[in-house]
């Protein structure tokens, strides 16, 4: 299992903050992941609609979408980041 | 002795003099401290408050690797980052970052790398909450804040 954790207006759209998810054995990347998760249902489409722009991190560490998830204990998708 | 930065995310102020206090005590080789604040802003007059929303452990984690980037750049006595999340209101702190050197050259430029950085890659989003009691939109990431990151790339 893995756990996926959702940020800001990610989680507002998807309507929770995270979950334990069986990922399929063709989500490879996390190019692929965005894409499964998107066809999951509406909340799923409305936050994912522009999946270029959903940053993500593996085990707390910034990686782009090219990035392989193989092990990843835990994934958050997130807007571009706004503090400081 | 290798310097470690001190990095604490927390919901309570910070006071600005006690934290260059705890670089410089005791110490006589510092000949430097730059200090940087960055304050909740209402430009529109509209602004109840933002609630920053952060990743807990993230936090901590991206923004230690930022300023450890920064101790192996520059040659710092020591370095501080705060940040605060929750609700902040207008005039409030949100950030501050403190950087201590011999001269002042190094401490400038570490203030600011860790900033620019901090802003674009530290995993925190600000809502707004506006003065009538509606909920306001996410603040979006500038372009600009990006740039400023880029800007201190290696060539």
């Amino acid at each position: 299992m893995t756990k996926l954790i959702y940020f800001a207006w990610v989680r507002e759209r998807i309507g929770k903050a995270e979950e334990e998810v069986e990922l399929p054995a063709d989500v490879k990347t996390v190019r692929e992941l965005l894409l499964w998760l998107k066809s999951r249902g509406e909340e799923f489409e409305s936050a994912l609609q522009h999946p270029e722009v959903i940053r993500v991190a593996i085990n707390q560490e910034h990686v782009d979408h090219r990035e392989p998830i193989g092990g990843a204990r835990e994934i958050a998708l997130f807007p571009p980041m706004t503090g400081g | 002795m290798a310097v470690v930065p001190m990095v604490r995310i927390q919901a309570t102020d910070f006071d600005v003099a006690a934290e260059i206090a705890l670089l410089t005590q005791g110490r006589a080789d510092v000949g430097a401290v730059v200090t940087f604040t960055g304050l909740c802003r209402d430009e529109a007059g509209s602004l109840a408050a933002l609630e920053l929303e952060h990743y807990p452990g993230m936090a901590e984690a991206e923004i230690t690797r930022i300023a450890n980037e920064a101790l192996a750049r520059w040659p710092l006595a020591g370095i501080t980052a705060i940040h605060r999340f929750g609700k902040i209101r207008p005039g409030e702190n949100i950030v501050l970052v403190v950087a201590a050197s011999r001269h002042r050259q190094a401490a400038f430029e570490a203030a600011s790398f860790l900033m620019d950085y901090l802003k674009s890659r530290a995993p925190f989003w600000k809502k707004e909450h506006l003065i009538d009691g509606s909920e306001g939109s996410w603040v979006d990431a500038k372009e600009s804040d990006d740039a400023a990151a880029a800007r201190w790339a290696k060539s």
